[in-house]
């Protein structure tokens, strides 16, 4: 690292609860992971925000492209046999 | 050719409320708008520390002081939220901090006041976060998808500080003579600056439109004020004080107050670093983060040495 800077850009993710999926809450700075833990505790979990965090160097992050380049997400429009209204159900069958 | 295309596919995404993302396209004028706004906000919220940490050490019990605390607390977070919001943009916050120092960015004049007396906390929380909280729950719905997160958050955490002020007030204005005097005179000092807060009239403002268009402000200068100004008055009159404005009064017909000509020659000078307090802000934010560098170098030697050794492991 350089000589005098603001550190590594880190993001953060909370589960507000156990069983509930992690989400992003926002990013921050920190110079070392123990220094993004404190800091994270500090920035994002004062009111019982959660009970979990995860961290990430925002540099490790893998990301697609912007919502602009729509072909990466192409594929997935002409399968519409995988989504369950695609089926015919006869009528009168239950509970599938 | 090709930007006039992106350009209407942008404005498309706005007026559909689609929100922009850090790698989205975006107009270069859209890009430097936000980088502006978000970091005038950020720096703001922490030079808003400043007038307030003055009473910290005089709080006058126990209680108000933990609570000065938490909310002085409270400000340093959304300062941290929003410089990130604002680096989204890539911009460095090294970068935000140097314009700050340099006086090329700007922050909310309202923090040049200086804070006179304890009842000055209260006319802070109850005028001043009032303003903000008017102006943010607004941005919420901006349309640059990491400005308008940090503003829930913020809105979020922010409800408590108009409530901590206006509780002082109430107090003061229930108290002795001498008390509600103090109160009044904070009123007096604070109400026109906070209504300044909202920048200068829509017709005279330099970015508004086109903020407008872009969706990054979702009302105007004038909207917000004159909401601000026909929930706050109504407060004010409740624990009877008066506001400095003879031109105050109820608009039957409008369903708003109409109130007096705002002093836009103070607004400028104090927006172009004539006010009481702002030499000493700046002063003591770059005093702070100087006196504050090596603590800076010793995290990037122990990160450092750490790395060091994970690597020789």
């Amino acid at each position: 690292m350089e000589k005098d800077n603001q550190g590594i850009l880190w993001e953060v993710f909370i589960q507000v609860k156990a069983g509930r999926p992690f989400k992003h809450v926002g990013s921050l700075h920190a110079y070392d992971k123990e220094m993004a833990m404190q800091s994270a505790r500090d920035l994002f979990t004062r009111r019982n925000e959660g009970n979990g965090i995860w961290i990430v160097k925002a540099d490790d992050i893998i990301s697609s492209q912007s919502v602009d380049d729509e072909a990466f997400f192409d594929p997935s429009n002409d399968k519409v046999y995988r989504h369950p209204t695609f089926y015919e159900v006869p009528d009168g069958v239950k509970h599938i | 050719m090709e930007d006039a295309k992106k350009l209407e596919a942008f404005q498309a995404k706005i007026d559909a409320d689609i929100k922009i993302e850090p790698k989205d396209w975006m107009p270069e004028k859209y890009r430097q708008t936000l980088i502006r706004q978000i970091s005038q906000h950020a720096h703001s919220e922490v030079i808003g520390m400043q007038p307030e940490g003055n009473w910290l050490t005089r709080a006058p019990s126990l209680r108000s002081k933990k609570i000065l605390m938490a909310k002085i607390q409270d400000e340093a977070g959304h300062g941290l939220y929003l410089y990130c919001a604002a680096e989204t943009l890539g911009v460095k916050r090294e970068q935000f901090l140097e314009w700050l120092h340099e006086g090329k960015a700007k922050y909310s004049s309202v923090f040049n006041y200086p804070t006179l007396t304890w009842a000055d906390i209260g006319a802070i929380g109850w005028l001043v976060d009032g303003a903000a909280i008017v102006n943010q729950v607004s941005l919420q719905g901006t349309s640059y998808g990491p400005y308008s997160r940090a503003m829930v958050k913020i809105c979020m955490e922010e409800s408590f500080h108009q409530r901590q002020g206006y509780e002082i007030m109430v107090t003061l204005a229930n108290g002795t003579d001498e008390q509600k005097e103090m109160a009044q005179d904070a009123l007096n000092r604070w109400w026109w600056p906070s209504i300044m807060m909202f920048g200068p009239h829509d017709a005279d403002s330099a970015h508004s439109n086109q903020s407008l268009k872009w969706k990054i402000k979702r009302e105007s200068n004038d909207e917000l004020r004159q909401k601000f100004i026909d929930k706050t008055v109504e407060q004010g009159l409740h624990i009877g004080l008066t506001f400095p404005d003879p031109d105050l009064k109820w608009n039957e017909e409008k369903g708003h107050y109409d109130f007096g000509a705002i002093d836009w020659d103070e607004f400028w000078n104090v927006v172009k670093g004539y006010g009481a307090g702002n030499k000493k802000r700046l002063a003591h934010h770059k005093e702070a983060h100087e006196v504050g560098s090596w603590v800076r170098e010793a995290a990037i030697a122990y990160a450092n040495k750490k790395n060091n050794i994970q690597k020789s492991a």
